[in-house]
């Protein structure tokens, strides 16, 4: 069987599902919620480029390079977030997060 | 079934699986390896697409430098995991449920969708890919490319100034507060009788 646009699209429906999923699971380990949303953003990338082949345009691959972009800075700031974080409070509990009583 | 057939299975069983189980392991450590296993299956399945310079470009960054920089701060951090773990199974049939309303949301939507006819002409593919990508980069979408810059810009000198602290009590150089001094405040001349002291 000719692997298509749809067995891409189908792969890429799960490994957001599991990103979501992460999110909930993982409701208080903030660094695996980081992590799933590296996966939802992965699996966005996976859709742009399996577009992009698909109808042989090219924008959906500078899209998913500029999705990389972001993903990398959000990493970064979130990362330094949660290091600075860490240091004042020492705890990375989600729930512990309530300094401004939002 | 061909080839590429059994690539793409290869890749996908692998990359779907690591992502289970970065979400699923006990040991955050375990789930950043597992993570950069999902990264690495998925430039593998963006080759199979054809698309080989952001395969090679989620290699080096993803693994080479967004994974490392999560393996450094797991392990920097001196926090007790098994604790946050410890709801976690109570949680999970709301996990399942809320995972298998938005699969069906997205494979409906997958059902649903079909293409313009004649959109999937190709155009003819005599360039690489990479290459391919830099004519349209460059060009037309370089203002994108400027602003992409500019997105790293800030989050370089956010991640600096959040995590940057000065420790009091540190004795520091300053060369301009150095620099400035002249010999009036330099040297003191002290006029010392003889047989006496300072």
């Amino acid at each position: 069987m000719e692997i298509g646009l749809t067995h891409y699209l189908i792969v890429a429906a799960i490994l957001f599902t599991i990103g979501i999923a992460g999110i909930i699971l993982n409701h208080k380990n903030i660094i695996v919620i980081l992590m799933s949303v590296e996966l939802i953003l992965l699996a966005v990338n996976v859709n742009f480029v399996a577009f992009s082949t698909h109808l042989g345009d090219l924008v959906g691959q500078v899209f998913s390079l500029l999705i990389l972009t972001v993903a990398a800075a959000e990493a970064a700031i979130g990362l330094a977030i949660l290091v600075t974080y860490f240091r004042n409070r020492g705890s990375i509990d989600v729930d512990d997060i309530n300094m401004m009583k939002g | 079934m061909s080839l590429a057939a059994a690539f793409f299975y290869l890749f996908s069983a692998v990359m779907l699986a690591s992502a289970f189980m970065v979400i699923a392991a006990r040991n955050p450590v375990h789930s950043v390896l597992f993570l950069i296993l999902a990264f690495v299956s998925a430039s593998g399945l963006f080759i199979l697409m054809g698309a080989e310079f952001l395969a090679m470009i989620l290699v080096v960054v993803y693994v080479g430098a967004v994974a490392v920089l999560f393996l450094f701060v797991v392990m920097m951090l001196d926090v007790d995991f098994a604790e946050l773990k410890k709801g976690m199974l109570q949680y999970m049939p709301l996990a399942a449920i809320i995972g298998i309303v938005v699969a069906i949301e997205l494979v409906l939507v997958v059902g649903g969708w079909t293409a313009r006819p004649g959109a999937a002409a190709k155009p003819a593919d005599t360039v690489s890919n990479t290459m391919a990508l830099g004519r349209v980069l460059y060009t037309q979408y370089a203002y994108f490319f400027q602003a992409a810059g500019l997105i790293l810009l800030t989050a370089m000198i956010g991640a600096i100034v959040l995590t940057l602290h000065h420790k009091p009590g540190v004795k520091r150089q300053n060369i301009a507060d150095q620099n400035a001094r002249d010999r009036n405040e330099a040297v003191e001349l002290k006029k010392v009788p003889s047989r006496t002291g300072v």
